[in-house]
């Protein structure tokens, strides 16, 4: 009797110890879900979700405060992505956030700039150059088309979104529809010329 | 004869699968190849070849020489462009160009003027005495990519590294694709020219081998470059089964020496380079003549031209001049295919110019593009699994893809796909499995590109909060440094004070009486007014509180 129980109070101890370093030492900073999220959304900050950029978003859909629909740059795939991760039923993108849109830059109108960099203070990942008085300018490259820039900007139309082009280096061969000509072509056992030269 | 018979009773190396598809090849070689016509015009895309389009060095209006330099290599993986022949450059902007994608692309337009008038030309003949890194260069200038298809630039292909040896350089000219002749000509015309280059090459890589591949369909071909090849030591020629897909690179690789070549992986990993045959004549050109690659072999074909014919044409060429030159009206065609029936891809316009990878352009007819029974269901017959040269499973690989479940579809192993059409060739159900494996590849790669620049956005946001954050704090700390000085400021001031007492409580007492005198005579105006009677009352009061505690 005696024996069981000091026996069960030194392995509850035992373990009770290992569980406490484990604690301390593999401790893990932060909130790993968050992270994952984070890594789903398209980073674009720009705050359709009503969130004020991605982070805290993907914070919120962890904590469940927010949906999984609320992500109008992600569209369809994020809400898919995002469904997979959290095992819950995809659903349709909330309207009241936005309608998911085709990829676009913000471009500044050179000749309208006065140079109050406003724009600059409102982009989220620092895509706008430019200082007081002088002229702005985005850099292509790095805006997410977050539109942030649109409305604290003094000027009608100075900035507008321009939709990217489809690039030949970026084209995709689309989803099949169902036209084999050229397989047919290799498989048509008619030959294309005089049947005399096919068999030479 | 019997010799090339015991040589492949005795090779038992072969690759899987593969297809026999009706070649088609008698058409265009009954004539010898002609040399083209200079057209009136020549398109020439910036962007021929695998990596970074060329960057144009000349503008609008230049006059051109041939073989001189309009555009060059933009960064390691491109290509340089040489104008094919004399005139004046009147365009540079946006032209259809052979692309399966149908869209425009930056090109060099160049109005011929007939005269076909050579630029300087820097031919080396003792290339010998030169160091492998030298000849690398002077391929690279001459702009020389694989001339087989896929357009990769050469002279990386010639540059192992310094720690891989190569044992074996693989000539192919299987050209196992239908209806395609370009390369069967080149080494029945030019097998001297094949060979040397192969010497140079050979110079390059330090290969101590050479094989030739010939597919047993060309034995025309077979024999001259067995004729050339006899003179050179360790060069041999090789007499191959005639199967598709044996001219792709890694399956002819693993025909050829039982070696396989690991996935994702390259052939210099296992001691061998492959090239083309017309990049070994392309390469001795360069070298001996100095001439850039600014002229290629084509085959053109197809029931939509009277004869069909080998043509040398230049680079730039429009399709519909090379038809009209084979007694085709280029009108009366539905369809242009540029490349083999298995892997080519039907051009939006017969406008689009003949670029360095423009191995054959078929012509079709309404009759040769029938429209197509219904796509069926999959049956799980294995048909795909059979055929498939890289021992894949199509069936497994196309249900994940339909569903675009891509991370399954990379389990298997879709990367492995050559995309070489063996599956979609012997599907009974007609389903287009290859365009399938192509959407899903491009759209991992469209993945990988958007998490890429996610990532970017990421980090310049994250990099902008910790700048705002350092801001507000430095804000905040410079406000806390103002207050404690104005507070030290203040101690000091009171200290003064304090030792000249008298004197300040006097000047307070005085101000408290203005202070008081003034309130009065508020008060006294608001009672005549007669106004806010009980207001004035707890204001008075509250006057004096503040008196008192001044006071004190």
């Amino acid at each position: 009797m005696l024996s069981a129980i000091l026996a069960l109070s030194a392995l509850a101890l035992a373990f009770g110890l290992i569980l406490g370093f484990a604690a301390v030492y593999f401790k893990v900073e932060g909130d790993p879900l968050v992270e994952q999220i984070d890594s789903l959304l398209p980073q674009t900050q720009c705050g359709q979700c009503t969130f004020p950029g991605c982070k805290p978003y993907a914070t919120a859909i962890a904590a469940g405060e927010a949906d999984i629909n609320q992500c109008p740059p992600g569209g369809e795939a994020t809400i898919q992505a995002l469904a997979d991760l959290l095992g819950v039923e995809p659903k349709e993108l909330n309207p009241e956030n936005g309608e998911e849109s085709v990829k676009a830059v913000a471009i500044i109108n050179e000749e309208t700039c006065i140079g109050c960099t406003r724009c600059i203070q409102a982009c989220p990942v620092d895509a706008i150059l430019g200082a007081a008085k002088q002229m702005h300018t985005v850099i292509g490259p790095e805006c997410t088309g977050c539109k942030l820039c649109i409305e604290p900007c003094p000027v009608v139309d100075c900035i507008t979104m321009v939709p990217i082009e489809a690039d030949i280096s970026e084209w995709n061969w689309p989803f099949p529809t169902g036209d084999v000509a050229l397989a047919k072509l290799a498989q048509n056992s008619e030959p294309v010329t005089e049947p005399a030269k096919q068999s030479a | 004869m019997i010799e090339n018979l015991i040589q492949r009773l005795l090779s038992t190396h072969k690759f899987p699968g593969g297809v026999h598809p009706p070649q088609h090849k008698a058409e265009s070689i009954s004539v010898g190849s002609v040399k083209t016509e200079i057209p009136a015009r020549l398109i020439l895309p910036l962007h021929q070849h695998i990596g970074e389009p060329a960057e144009p060095i000349v503008a609008v209006g230049d006059k051109v020489l041939k073989g001189q330099r309009i555009a060059k290599a933009n960064g390691y993986v491109s290509a340089a462009i040489h104008a094919p022949t004399s005139g004046t450059v009147s365009d540079i902007s946006d032209y259809p160009i052979p692309h399966p994608s149908g869209l425009n692309a930056p090109c060099i337009v160049i109005e011929t003027d007939g005269e076909d008038k050579w630029g300087e030309r820097l031919a080396v003949q003792d290339w010998k005495k030169l160091d492998a890194s030298a000849l690398r260069n002077i391929i690279r200038d001459a702009g020389i990519v694989g001339l087989g298809g896929a357009g990769f630039p050469s002279f990386i292909k010639l540059n192992p590294g310094a720690s891989k040896q190569i044992d074996t350089l693989i000539l192919n000219g299987v050209e196992c694709e239908p209806y395609i002749t370009c390369d069967d000509f080149i080494m029945r015309e030019r097998s001297g020219e094949i060979m040397l280059g192969i010497t140079i090459m050979r110079h390059a890589l330090n290969a101590k081998e050479c094989i030739i591949t010939v597919e047993e369909n060309k034995p025309e071909a077979f024999q001259a470059m067995t004729m050339m090849a006899k003179e050179t030591s360790g060069v041999k020629v090789m007499s191959v089964p005639t199967i598709y897909p044996h001219g792709s690179e890694k399956q002819l690789v693993q025909a050829v020496t039982g070696k396989e070549v690991p996935a994702n992986g390259l052939t210099t990993q296992i001691g061998i380079v492959c090239h083309n045959v017309a990049t070994a004549a392309a390469v001795y050109r360069a070298v001996y003549q100095g001439e850039p690659l600014i002229s290629r072999y084509v085959t053109v074909t197809g029931s939509g031209v009277k004869q069909a014919k080998n043509i040398r044409a230049l680079m730039g060429t429009p399709m519909s001049e090379l038809i009209k030159q084979c007694d085709g009206e280029p009108a009366s065609l539905s369809r242009v295919i540029m490349g083999g029936p298995m892997m080519g891809y039907a051009m939006q316009t017969d406008q689009v110019p003949v670029i360095k990878t423009t191995n054959c352009i078929i012509a079709c007819t309404a009759e040769d593009v029938v429209s197509e029974p219904a796509v069926m269901p999959c049956i799980r017959c294995g048909a795909c699994a059979e055929v498939c040269p890289v021992s894949l499973l199509p069936q497994q690989l196309y249900w994940h893809a339909k569903s675009r479940d891509h991370d399954k579809a990379q389990e298997f192993n879709l990367f492995d796909c050559i995309e070489c059409g063996c599956c979609s060739y012997v599907c009974p159900s007609k389903i287009p499995l290859v365009q399938y494996y192509r959407h899903a590849k491009g759209e991992i790669w469209a993945d990988e590109r958007e998490k890429a620049l996610a990532d970017i956005a990421r980090g310049r946001h994250e990099f902008r909060q910790t700048r705002i954050e350092r801001e507000a704090a430095e804000k905040a700390e410079r406000h806390r440094k103002k207050k404690e000085a104005l507070a030290a400021s203040k101690k000091k001031a009171a200290a003064i004070t304090a030792t000249d007492g008298k004197t300040a409580a006097e000047n307070s007492g005085n101000k408290n009486t203005a202070i008081d005198d003034a309130i009065a005579k508020a008060k006294a105006k608001r009672l005549q007014q007669g106004h806010a009677h009980e207001k004035a009352a707890p204001e008075n009061t509250a006057g004096k509180n503040k008196t008192e505690t001044s006071d004190s």
